[in-house]
């Protein structure tokens, strides 16, 4: 058929029609697994496998991290991935447990759910990680925790705060406080110290960890007598959010709380402050990223957010730990990199005291950790695989947290 | 109260739906093809944005506690960027479709995808798969401030520069040569290039218009919205596509009234609090529309001629 002659009727249908299969092409573009080895994915921005050693002969002990090196949390899973190696580099140099050097395998999830799975099994598969340490992001760790489960492979999630993670099994650990402590710790310092009684919220519906700290804030606030004076709702991805913010600004609340990711959290500061909010914006551990400085400028300064360390802690283990990571890397350790840090050590202690590279021995060693002193904490492990310990207050002043205060358990 | 700043609020996104959607409607006049690369072409542009902001030093300045970029600045990153989509827009065409010019056309929709594809996986090589921030190219001020309502000077300015681009395309198309050019092409391109037009040069050239209006709707989402990231054209270009079908594809006029439909839509779904609805809604109005009129609103229904 000439193409000039091609009637616009024809057309019209075969476009509808392949606008849903490139969305269909787009949704599945990428498949699964590709995501191990060097250069991975289209990515290409880390080499995402190194080896901390080069001894090669049986005599290491391999851990495979899976995290988000690239994508919309890319700099959770970087910032982690620097902080698992310094530790093992430090591990190596030192004692290493059993006498075998630690080797980091490292594997791109894209930050896509999609490519979980076959990130994590290529690390068990072919890698015969030992333990696995991952994702930063609940909704990510919640698709690994029952492969690894299954599999019989420790998985410790560095950074994963939502309740359901651990739920998976046995096996499934974390290094990092959960999110009814972190919201309530939150709604606490919203009436007790900036004297609020109404809050907006505006949450990601489609991120578990953002629905969980929604609920443990409100949760706590009501307990407190405060009053939710808006709710509203977006998803991850999402550029405009000037819709929700003008009723956020009718409904006129003291504070607002925004329990997102960071890239998503700059553009709403921007927009809600361009839309003439000028309350105190408030959220989680998911804001710590310098990206929320670099998108959000301006529009955070003020801005409080619930965190598991400060770089600026007097604590002389903090004070080692952001002195050489910054020799290091060049740049101050964010809270992601100080939980990466503290996971590989843990690890590390694990397998030293189990005796053995057996998983179920490393498991058992992993439940019992007590009192480890970590740059985020004391760290004991409670009987639902959790970790114990207390979260601090940040203020963004620049382009920098400033801490404002210390929440125990 | 509430309602006006919401219209802004939509009127805001359609305009930039708006300036996209002409990039797809005018190709597809020209050449009966749909351009998926259109809304990566739209995302290269906020990169160009981007690099000429450092260049220029605009971004150094928009970091500073009190600095706000020079107007001349400004006009730079918005040439350089689209000059350099023009650019992009023509290497597209001359080779990836020129070439397939006369095969069947499910050949040349392929290539789009795979166009689209390489620049959005390229753009990860090149430009990091990370989100950046972008400066702030305007001052951040309000035009008009009360309790209920704010117009801010990106706001009008978006929708004043989306606007005066839009006429200026249209004076182009109906009062110059290159104008009338383009609109033979477009009736019939076999006949067009008998009369002596120079088809490929008016090919290209629409190619260079189209993408050129995409950048410029590129930096100016930028401003409003500032991250950017090597897949923003995908969730974007999709919507502006759909907004040139929703408004009869091939209809300049048909284009911006269904970016603005497409917007209003939006912000409503949001506004009764079903944001997770945003897309469903709107592509739910298209599937109406074309059982409506298959040729979407402004669209004209030529009938086949055997």
């Amino acid at each position: 058929m000439n193409s000039a002659h091609f009637s616009r009727r024809t057309f019209v249908r075969g476009a509808a029609f392949s606008s849903l299969s490139l969305m269909l092409a787009f949704a599945g573009c990428k498949p699964a697994g590709d995501t191990t080895t060097n250069g991975a994915a289209p990515a290409g921005n880390t080499a995402t496998t190194s080896t901390e050693t080069t001894s090669g002969s049986g005599e290491t002990i391999v851990i495979g991290h899976y995290g988000s090196l690239s994508g919309g949390t890319a700099t959770f899973g970087l910032s982690t991935d620097k902080g698992i190696r310094m530790a093992f580099e430090e591990i190596n140099a030192g004692k290493p447990p059993l006498g075998k050097k630690l080797e980091l395998v490292s594997a791109d999830d894209s930050s896509q759910p999609a490519q979980v799975p076959g990130a994590v099994q290529k690390l068990i598969k072919e890698s015969n990680a030992t333990v696995l340490i991952g994702e930063v992001a609940s909704k990510l760790s919640k698709i690994a925790a029952p492969i690894a489960q299954k599999a019989g492979v420790p998985m410790v999630s560095p950074a994963s705060t939502n309740p359901a993670v651990t739920q998976a099994g046995d096996y499934i650990f974390r290094t990092c406080f959960i999110d009814p402590f972190q919201g309530s710790v939150m709604a606490k310092f919203a009436k007790n110290d900036l004297k609020a009684t109404k809050a907006a919220i505006l949450t990601d519906v489609a991120n578990d960890y953002s629905r969980g700290l929604t609920e443990f804030f409100t949760a706590e606030w009501k307990k407190g007598g405060g009053q939710i004076v808006d709710s509203e709702s977006y998803s991850q991805g999402d550029k405009d959010f000037n819709s929700q913010l003008t009723k956020i600004k009718a409904s006129n609340p003291d504070v607002i709380y925004i329990p997102g990711y960071y890239n998503e959290v700059g553009n709403i500061a921007v927009q809600a402050r361009r839309l003439g909010i000028t309350q105190p914006m408030m959220g989680g551990d998911g804001w710590d990223s310098p990206k929320l400085f670099e998108i959000g400028g301006k529009a955070v300064q003020g801005c409080y957010f619930s965190n598991h360390y400060s770089p600026q802690s007097q604590d002389p283990r903090v004070v080692k730990f952001v002195t050489d990571y910054k020799a290091k890397n060049g740049e101050t350790p964010d809270a992601m990199a100080a939980l990466g840090y503290d996971a590989a050590y843990i690890v590390s202690n694990a397998i030293e005291r189990a005796g053995s590279v057996d998983k179920s021995k490393i498991r058992d060693a992993l439940a019992t950790t007590k009192d480890y002193p970590g740059v985020t904490g004391v760290i004991s492990i409670d009987k639902d695989r959790n970790a114990v310990k207390s979260a601090v207050i940040l203020k963004i002043e620049g382009n920098e947290g400033k801490y404002i205060t210390t929440v125990k358990p | 109260m509430e309602i006006l700043q919401q219209i802004a609020n939509a009127l805001t996104q359609g305009a930039i739906y708006a300036l996209i959607a002409l990039g797809y409607t005018m190709v597809y006049g020209v050449l009966r093809l749909i351009n998926f690369a259109h809304g990566d072409v739209y995302m290269v542009g906020a990169f160009i944005g981007l690099f000429v902001s450092r260049w220029t030093g605009a971004l150094a300045l928009s970091q500073k506690v009190d600095g706000s970029v020079p107007l001349w600045m400004t006009a730079i990153i918005f040439g350089g960027a689209m000059l350099g989509a023009a650019l992009l827009g023509m290497l597209i065409e001359r080779f990836a479709y020129r070439p397939l010019r006369s095969a069947p056309r499910l050949t040349a929709l392929i290539t789009a995808i795979g166009v689209s594809l390489l620049l959005e996986y390229g753009g990860q090589l090149v430009f990091s798969p990370n989100s950046q921030g972008f400066p702030a190219l305007l001052p951040d001020k309000n035009l008009v401030q009360t309790p209920s309502f704010t117009l801010s000077v990106v706001q009008l300015f978006i929708v004043v520069s989306a606007f005066a681009l839009m006429v200026a395309l249209q004076f182009l198309i109906s009062k110059t040569k290159i104008g009338r050019a383009m609109r033979a092409v477009s009736i019939d391109r076999a006949a067009a290039q008998l009369m002596g037009i120079p088809t490929d040069r008016i090919i290209a050239f629409t190619f260079a218009l189209g993408s050129a209006l995409a950048a410029a709707a590129g930096v100016l989402n930028s401003i409003y919205q500032p991250s950017i990231d090597p897949l923003m054209g995908v969730q974007v270009g999709l919507r502006a596509f759909v907004a040139a079908v929703l408004g009869g594809i091939g209809s300049i006029q048909g284009a911006v009234l269904g970016a603005m439909l497409m917007a209003f839509a939006e912000t409503a779904t949001v506004a009764v609090g079903l944001s997770q609805l945003r897309d469903a809604v709107a592509f739910s109005i298209l599937i109406l529309v074309l059982i409506v009129r298959p040729a979407g609103l402004l669209g004209r229904n030529v009938a086949e001629k055997v």
